[in-house]
């Protein structure tokens, strides 16, 4: 990696960090597992399937809220407050640029992740008194989490990178929406037929996947989590998010710095 | 080798819903600025100074046309690393201290990691920020945001360094500190490349000055180049406390203040008037050839196009 991305990328992270919304969020974040300790100990039986449940959909929305507010900000705030001129007038390439941005915010959203999911260990630790083997994927529904912010990420900043900061936001909190029922998308294609058939099949398939990174329920009951899913999820993201960033790339390097 | 060739650089931006509609900001630009030189890029609001600087800095894409810089095509990535600019009006990461926004910079330029504090040390120190350093720039107020500009711009020990509009909302003790910075860096030799439209300090600090208006160049010269003298008259100093006499039967222009006489007189009476004064045994101060003011040669140049029609910022 050009050391010119992990400047761009460390200077990104600084900002959110230092960016008190990000702080509240956090807190919020542990406040929500906070309260699923309290959901825990007044169900019957099923306190670590709550606690599991509401933590990592906690972890998950609240990620995704910070990648979406974040992410469309990333180029166009730059662009209207022209922070970015100084950056642009130096040795610094655009795509370079973009990619800084996009793992800066990567980077800040893992910090996050790390730190809520500690907050939903302690929760399930409090109510099930100790760990167990059961408890492992969890782990691996936390990565799951963080490859889709990987996804959100990189459409917050490929719509930022030509569209309004309203728009990108209304954009990928659609695409969002839509790609966490792309099971379902993907059932109506396979019931329709001809060319709307088709066209839904074409639409099942862009949309990102995002039901596909959701294995909460199955961690919260214990079930395990193949080696060949977690593959498949993370070659998924990373082309996906590969895909999306070259294209926010492709636009920005034509884009006139008014 | 020229330290700035603008060839036929041109932008027509497009504007509307469907970007159908265009808008020229640029007209065919050519230029060339000397290495060691101070230029200044006159114009009023909406000429296209900006857009020039923004083509040459790569922000924009041209239409038409391209520019070098010191024998390198602008779109070349190592020309980056030897020019420095201050964009107009600059507004920077307010998260960040003028200390750590000045490492960032100095990291991106690829200054080396072990001259980085001591160079930013060195440009805290040049720019009068020591005592702010470790201050957030969004408690920062405009001139020392300006600092932290011309700070940035020269950090990194450019060859050619493009200020826009750099004494603009500035008082007058910061528009002094950027004139000298601009002398400063003159006498490192290195090229200065400033737009204005404060015509006194073009006047004071540029060899060579150009004229834009509406997109197009006016002119380009060197100050004394294109004000040259007016009507034929002499400003002429002397010791007194009042016009002898002798003169007041010449066409003379006099304004006494103390014991000095400041006065206009036709060239053609240059030679009478000091036989007057050496008659009187007046102490004769100066002798000035009037020469019209960058001013006059600016609106000047303006006044036909202001019924034109305009051309973007």
């Amino acid at each position: 990696m050009s050391s010119r991305i992990a400047f761009v990328a460390f200077n990104t992270f600084r900002e959110a960090v230092r960016d008190r919304v990000l702080y509240n969020l956090i807190a919020f974040a542990l406040l929500i597992s906070a309260a699923a300790i309290l959901v825990g100990e007044i169900s019957i039986d099923v306190e670590r399937l709550v606690v599991i449940n509401l933590g990592l959909t906690a972890v998950s929305l609240f990620g995704v809220v910070i990648a979406i507010f974040i992410g469309i900000g990333l180029v166009s705030k730059e662009i209207d407050k022209k922070t970015l001129y100084t950056v642009l007038s130096r040795p610094v390439r655009r795509w370079e640029f973009v990619v800084g941005k996009f793992f800066g915010l990567t980077g800040t959203l893992v910090v996050n992740t790390f730190f809520m999911a500690i907050g939903v260990f302690l929760a399930l630790l409090y109510v099930a008194r100790h760990f167990e083997k059961a408890d492992l994927p969890v782990l691996a529904a936390l990565y799951f989490i963080v490859l889709e912010f990987l996804v959100v990420c990189a459409l917050a900043l490929f719509f930022s990178s030509f569209s309004t900061p309203i728009m990108s936001a209304l954009f990928t909190f659609a695409l969002f929406a839509v790609g966490s029922l792309s099971d379902e998308l993907r059932g109506f294609a396979r019931m329709a037929t001809g060319l709307k058939g088709a066209l839904m099949t074409v639409c099942a398939y862009v949309v990102p996947n995002f039901s596909a990174f959701n294995i909460i329920n199955q961690a919260a009951h214990g079930d395990g989590v193949s080696g060949r899913l977690i593959f498949y999820n993370t070659l998924y993201a990373l082309l996906y998010s590969t895909i999306a960033i070259s294209g926010a790339v492709l636009i920005f390097q034509r884009r006139n710095l008014k | 080798m020229a330290a700035i060739e603008i060839l036929d650089l041109e932008k027509t931006y497009r504007i509307g819903f469907w970007h159908s509609r265009p808008k020229l900001a640029l007209r065919a630009l050519r230029l060339t600025i000397e290495q060691g030189e101070v230029f200044g890029f006159l114009g009023p609001n909406g000429a296209g100074k900006t857009t020039t600087l923004k083509l040459l800095m790569g922000l924009v894409p041209p239409t038409a046309g391209t520019a070098r810089i010191l024998g390198m095509e602008i779109d070349d990535p190592r020309v980056k690393a030897q020019i420095g600019f201050l964009p107009e009006q600059p507004y920077f990461y307010d998260h960040l201290t003028a200390r750590e926004l000045l490492t960032y910079y100095a990291q991106l330029s690829g200054v080396p990691a072990k001259e980085r504090s001591a160079r930013v040390a060195a440009m805290l120190e040049r720019v009068g920020l020591v005592e702010s350093a470790g201050m957030q720039l969004r408690k920062y107020s405009k001139g020392m945001l300006q600092r932290v500009g011309l700070a940035q711009a020269i950090l990194h020990n450019p060859k050619v360094v493009f200020l826009d509009e750099p004494m603009s909302g500035l008082d007058p003790m910061g528009r002094r500190e950027v004139r000298e910075l601009i002398q400063q860096l003159r006498s490192e030799g290195k090229t200065v490349f400033f737009s204005t439209h404060i015509l006194s300090d073009a006047e004071a600090l540029c060899d060579r000055v150009a004229v834009i208006h509406h997109g197009e160049l006016q002119g380009v010269g060197a100050v004394a180049e294109l004000t040259p003298q007016s009507q034929g008259k002499v400003e002429i100093i002397f010791c007194a406390t009042s016009v002898p006499s002798a003169l007041i039967s010449s066409r003379i222009e006099a304004r006494v203040s103390g014991d000095m006489v400041n006065a206009l007189i036709q060239q053609e009476e240059q030679e009478a008037v000091l036989e007057i004064l050496r008659r009187e045994r007046i102490r004769l101060i100066s002798l000035t050839p009037v020469r019209c003011s960058l001013e006059e040669y600016y609106v000047e140049k303006l006044r036909p196009k202001e019924s034109g029609k305009g051309a973007g910022a």
